[in-house]
């Protein structure tokens, strides 16, 4: 088995305002070899009757899953580094639960192969000390993949969240959003 | 030892015990009060009560779960229902699809399905010969006065016969051959995949992906050998060859209740995610409140609302809506809108 590299230094910190919608993140998310050429990552029009705005999303990966939960095959596991994988190919029986559970939208079901797919933070690379591909070709860093005091340093009136509320909800995560100092939690009423 | 106690789920060794009772029981009367059972399989019929105890105390650990629960208890609702015989029709036709022949696999890689259908058909052969042979239920015998006849006797009735030395004998007598052969092309082909796959390579660990393989070529091996034996070395490397064969079909059954082999029993649930799914067409479809689009069946959202509550997930709103009325467009959709709206009040959007 290959030795794991994985540099618990590193964190990824997404700022939705800094999309630009250019799909790039797509594109490199193909190229990740644990997706089997599926862009597992989502760009879309946030409202598009009213706004061009894009977001972009990739999986937060949780510290309590709702989607590993929520599974009914026991198929999604959370590994030591707090890296949320896909479904266990197989067990995972195609249900959709962890798509349809997941606040932030974002596992995605191939109908046809039964079978729910997810970012797991490109593990193949990561695993080996490398940065996510997303997060290497975002032209307006709207996705950054590095350590706390880089992100600190380069984004000063900023600061990384990584607890959202849902409703009654509390979801704490691994990957952390960029908001305005002095925050501490993201509100999605 | 009393941690085992401790954490023992009475009700799933109860289920349990009785299904390896039950098993003993057919036991008994399929081999008519052991008159046919085999003493020399003996070993494996104790492997084999001992995995259908595992199989069914996970089985049913598994099903107390929320969201297994609800699937079951939906699965068959939907199945006992005024539309019995059109999802019985759908699942038995399923059945052949995606359990038999895991057509399924094929979207994911074509590869890979070859080879997981040679390994599953296999196994599953196998299963279909040895089973009933270690329990007694089928049985070979040469009839006084006629020794180039074989017959064939099921439950202790006759059932068919066939000359010696005929194909139809040839066919018969080499039946885990063929199965062997089936599945040591198949592993092979799956470990070629665990080798040179760099997301697998990154993914797999030894116990979970790699073991099953080299179980399932082992047990595949020792039983060619047996073959080999009796075929080209007049009987010499017997004990041998049915040790080392026994050992390693010991470990597999065994080990079925616990590792990756446990997938072959969760499968099945497959069906039963398929008739929620046709079943809650027929109920109506939910619209997300952010896209105006069909996402989901109505069932389903409502279910999971609250099987997640039961988890201890509360996504429900003050207004009294929930948050996952949204589709996944409109959960990010949220999630952007709420960004966006924290920036605007800070008066800042970057930096």
């Amino acid at each position: 088995m290959p030795k794991t590299d994985y540099n618990e230094e590193m964190a990824f910190f997404v700022d939705m305002q800094r999309c630009i919608g250019c799909h790039a993140c797509e594109m490199a998310c193909a190229e990740c070899e644990t997706n089997g050429q599926e862009s597992m990552i989502h760009v879309n029009y946030v409202d598009r009757a009213i706004s061009t705005q894009t977001t972009v999303q990739v999986c937060m990966h949780c510290e309590d899953p709702t989607c590993a939960n929520v599974c009914p095959a026991d198929a999604i596991h959370q590994d030591d580094f707090g890296v949320v994988h896909s479904a266990d190919t197989s067990r995972c029986i195609g249900c959709s639960n962890c798509v349809l559970a997941c606040p932030f939208g974002v596992p995605k079901m191939q109908e046809q192969a039964e079978l729910m797919m997810k970012c797991n933070m490109c593990y193949d690379r990561t695993s080996a000390g490398k940065k996510p591909m997303c997060a290497t070709v975002c032209p307006s860093q709207a996705l950054y993949y590095g350590t706390r005091e880089e992100i600190e340093r380069m984004r000063p009136d900023s600061v990384p969240v990584n607890s959202f509320l849902f409703g009654q909800q509390e979801v704490n995560t691994k990957v952390n959003i960029m908001m305005p100092k002095g925050t501490h939690q993201l509100i999605i009423e | 030892m009393s941690r085992l106690f401790r954490t023992l789920n009475r009700a799933a060794f109860f289920k349990a015990l009785m299904a390896s009772i039950v098993v003993v029981v057919l036991v008994l009367v399929g081999s008519r009060n052991l008159q046919n059972f085999d003493a020399a399989l003996f070993a494996y019929l104790v492997g084999t009560v001992f995995a259908v105890f595992g199989i069914a105390y996970r089985y049913s650990v598994w099903l107390q779960r929320p969201p297994t629960r609800l699937y079951w208890k939906r699965s068959m609702q939907f199945l006992f229902s005024s539309m019995f015989f059109p999802y019985l029709y759908r699942s038995a036709k399923l059945f052949f699809r995606n359990i038999l022949g895991q057509r399924f696999i094929a979207y994911r890689s074509r590869t890979r399905w070859i080879g997981h259908f040679m390994m599953a058909t296999g196994c599953m052969l196998a299963f279909a010969i040895t089973i009933p042979l270690t329990f007694g239920w089928i049985n070979f015998e040469l009839i006084p006065g006629d020794d180039v006849t074989y017959y064939a006797k099921i439950f202790g009735f006759q059932a068919f016969s066939f000359p010696l030395g005929s194909p139809m004998a040839f066919i018969t007598f080499h039946g885990l051959v063929w199965c062997s052969i089936l599945v040591t092309i198949g592993a092979a082909i799956m470990m070629r995949r665990r080798l040179t796959n760099g997301g697998l390579i990154a993914t797999q660990t030894f116990s979970d992906d790699w073991l099953p393989l080299i179980l399932l070529i082992a047990i595949s091996i020792t039983g060619l050998g047996i073959s080999y034996d009796y075929t080209f070395l007049n009987g010499r490397t017997y004990q041998f060859m049915a040790v080392t064969h026994a050992v390693t079909v010991i470990l597999f059954l065994v080990w079925l209740p616990f590792g990756k082999f446990f997938h072959i029993f969760q499968r099945v649930a497959q069906l039963g995610a398929k008739l929620y799914k046709t079943e809650g067409l027929r109920r109506g479809m939910a619209e997300c409140p952010h896209t105006k689009k069909e996402f989901a069946t109505k069932t389903h959202i409502e279910d999971l609302k609250k099987v997640s509550k039961k988890l201890g997930f509360d996504y429900s709103k003050k207004d009294g809506s929930n948050h996952l009325d949204l589709s996944p467009e409109g959960k990010r959709s949220a999630l952007a809108k709420a960004h966006f709206e924290a920036r605007k009040k800070s008066g800042k959007f970057f930096g």
